[in-house]
């Protein structure tokens, strides 16, 4: 209706305006992401560092002992940062190898109308809420894992019972938690994996097996590298379904052990700590913080490679 | 349309700004405990600073400043008694530290607070000092076992065993052959606090699961075989068993009488009876004897005392 108004000529003023406008209104829009990732990361480093002075950087990062209000307090983490680690290496471990293959399989294997079920099976998983695979570890993992407990350390008197609230149990409820994500990814690039190199390798005379882990894989690797690491955030970041299943003692992470992760540890004792105990449990937020950086780093750099080998 | 659409985003940015503001005046409230809601209403509108001075004028002008300090196992109750008092007195300000009982009693000695919280009985020596044991409420911990567990009744010996690890299955204390999975709470929880020290076991405990709230200890207790686990008493349902201990069964009769041995009293202590102590100590009494008062305590999970 105004249309003619925006002629080169006639219009000039109000282009301008709105093009000005339309500039600030980007510019706010990027500014407050900028600002966020600044005050989380200034507020994370303000809270989470005055215990580190307090109680020893070393005593809290190696000490073993986390008793946070007895009378002689002790604030050692080294057990927690080592489940969180442990645990998200062996959830990736699990999950990745499975995730991949089934990408493959959703990308080359499947017949279309299998790969038409599927796919919205998977997007539906990543849309379940982390409570879900938590009651649901809790309802049916944990009872299984118990009675696996029973029977490897039957007659054991030194073992502490865990009735399935244990490691093992949290790393398989987070490999599945991160199927979907990996899943997606890879076969996304699976799928961006040029139709010439499939051919030419068949035409050569390679099997489709031989096709899929000796070219199709290997071109695919940044895309698989980037879903195995947003895997690894997903994972080490997961809270509330492990809270349900790991049954939050703080233990040397052992598979049969009840144990604490970063994440839980802050959780669960948020609510009614004061003091150093809270100021502590900020420091633990840094901790974690600061792994998802390392994380996201290794990302960006993986990513930054893939796109100059898609350039040569 | 296109400086309607402006003007939407501009109002948007605004309300967006707004709430980054609310946002963080929120969080001086949490480390400031309580000083702001009074001023955050005020900010908010007009309207309620308004609705706020009506309330003061009906409830008789009580301002001032009420101290206190002492357990940290009462902060639960202290933090809801205090909300609620403000919310009827808003022009009071209950100032309450958490440091332990002992230095509770010690600062109403020192006639630094007016009030010092105990979660424990007062000694014959505190109370010569002229300290007076008012009990607000009654702490009752129950311990709990999977329904199917067949014993019903354990020692205190028994229950220290079991939860310093020393026992870890059932077939030692007469029940079947099942490995005894212990079940407790997080570090700072109340319940845990006081579960431990009536026991004398504080940091001995070895906790197979360390979980954050009753209702978690509850259905992890209620789904494990051979759990055990402690809640407040007044959570205890059929989903679970409640265990007797040293023969007394855990109602709010035999805690009342004294003969149940996990629980204590809260005490909120004065220096001299409270009939001695300022307008606004008094009112605060008074407001814990009312019925709003006795809800808050029972929401609480707590016991009246007689």
């Amino acid at each position: 209706m105004k249309e003619s108004s925006f002629s080169i000529i006639g219009s000039s003023k109000i282009k301008n305006t709105t093009e000005k406008a339309a500039k600030w209104i980007f510019l706010f829009c990027g500014f407050i992401a900028i600002a966020a990732v600044v005050v989380i990361t200034a507020y994370m480093i303000i809270q989470g560092t005055p215990a580190l002075g307090k109680v020893g950087i070393l005593e809290v990062l190696f000490g073993t002992v986390w008793a946070p209000t007895s009378a002689d307090p002790s604030f050692g983490i080294l057990y927690i940062i080592l489940t969180s680690i442990i645990g998200t290496t062996l959830a990736v471990l699990i999950g990745v190898p499975i995730g991949v293959l089934a990408a493959v399989f959703l990308a080359e294997v499947a017949p279309p109308r299998l790969a038409k079920i599927v796919r919205p099976a998977i997007e539906l998983m990543a849309g379940i809420p982390s409570v879900i695979y938590g009651l649901v570890g809790l309802l049916i993992l944990n009872p299984l894992m118990y009675k696996l407990e029973m029977y490897i350390f039957r007659g054991s008197t030194t073992h502490q019972w865990t009735g399935g609230a244990n490691l093992l149990c949290a790393v398989l409820v987070l490999a599945v938690m991160i199927l979907p994500t990996v899943i997606n990814i890879s076969e996304s690039a699976l799928r961006a994996v040029p139709r010439d190199y499939k051919m030419t390798s068949l035409a050569l005379g390679a099997t489709r097996i031989q096709t899929i882990f000796k070219v199709l894989l290997p071109s695919a690797k940044s895309g698989i590298i980037t879903a195995i690491v947003l895997g690894v955030g997903r994972a080490i970041g997961e809270a509330m379904a492990i809270s349900m299943v790991a049954g939050n003692s703080v233990n040397i992470p052992f598979p049969f052990n009840s144990v604490r992760f970063l994440t839980t540890a802050m959780v669960s004792e948020m609510s009614y700590s004061s003091g150093l105990h809270r100021e502590v449990l900020f420091t633990i937020g840094l901790v974690l913080f600061v792994f998802i950086m390392i994380i996201n780093l290794v990302l960006s750099r993986v990513m930054k490679k893939g796109a100059q080998n898609g350039d040569n | 349309m296109k400086k309607r659409f402006l003007a939407a985003v501009l109002a948007g940015m605004m309300v967006l700004s707004m709430a980054a503001c609310g946002s963080s005046s929120d969080e001086t409230t949490a480390a400031a405990e309580d000083t702001t809601a009074a001023a955050e209403d005020t900010t908010a509108a007009a309207d309620d600073t308004t609705a706020a001075e009506d309330t003061t004028a009906a409830a008789g002008d009580l301002s001032g400043t009420i101290s206190m300090s002492g357990s940290t196992s009462m902060e639960e109750m202290v933090t809801a008694l205090s909300e609620a008092f403000r919310e009827a007195n808003p022009d009071v300000q209950v100032n309450s530290e958490f440091v332990g009982s002992g230095a509770g009693i010690e600062a109403v000695t020192a006639g630094t607070v007016d009030i010092g919280n105990a979660s424990r009985a007062l000694t014959d020596e505190e109370k010569a000092n002229g300290i007076v044991e008012n009990i607000v409420a009654i702490d009752g911990i129950a311990v709990v076992v999977d329904p199917a567990n067949e014993v019903a009744d354990l020692t205190q010996d028994q229950l220290v065993q079991i939860y310093t690890g020393q026992v870890t299955n059932w077939s030692e204390l007469g029940g079947s052959d099942t490995p005894i999975v212990v079940i407790g709470r997080e570090s700072g929880s109340g319940t845990r606090s006081a579960f431990e020290e009536l026991l004398a076991i504080e940091d001995q405990c070895a906790y197979s699961s360390e979980l954050d709230s009753t209702g978690a200890v509850m259905a992890r207790v209620a789904a494990t075989p051979g759990a055990i686990g402690y809640v407040s008493l007044d959570v205890v349902d059929d989903s679970v068993k409640a265990v007797s201990l040293d023969g007394v069964e855990a109602t709010e009769e035999n805690i009342k009488a004294g003969t149940y041995i996990l629980s204590r009293p809260f005490v909120m202590a004065t220096k001299g009876e409270i009939s001695e102590q300022s307008d606004l100590v008094q009112a605060w009494f008074a407001y814990i004897e009312s019925d709003e008062g006795a809800a808050v305590i029972q929401e609480a999970g707590l016991i009246l005392p007689d």
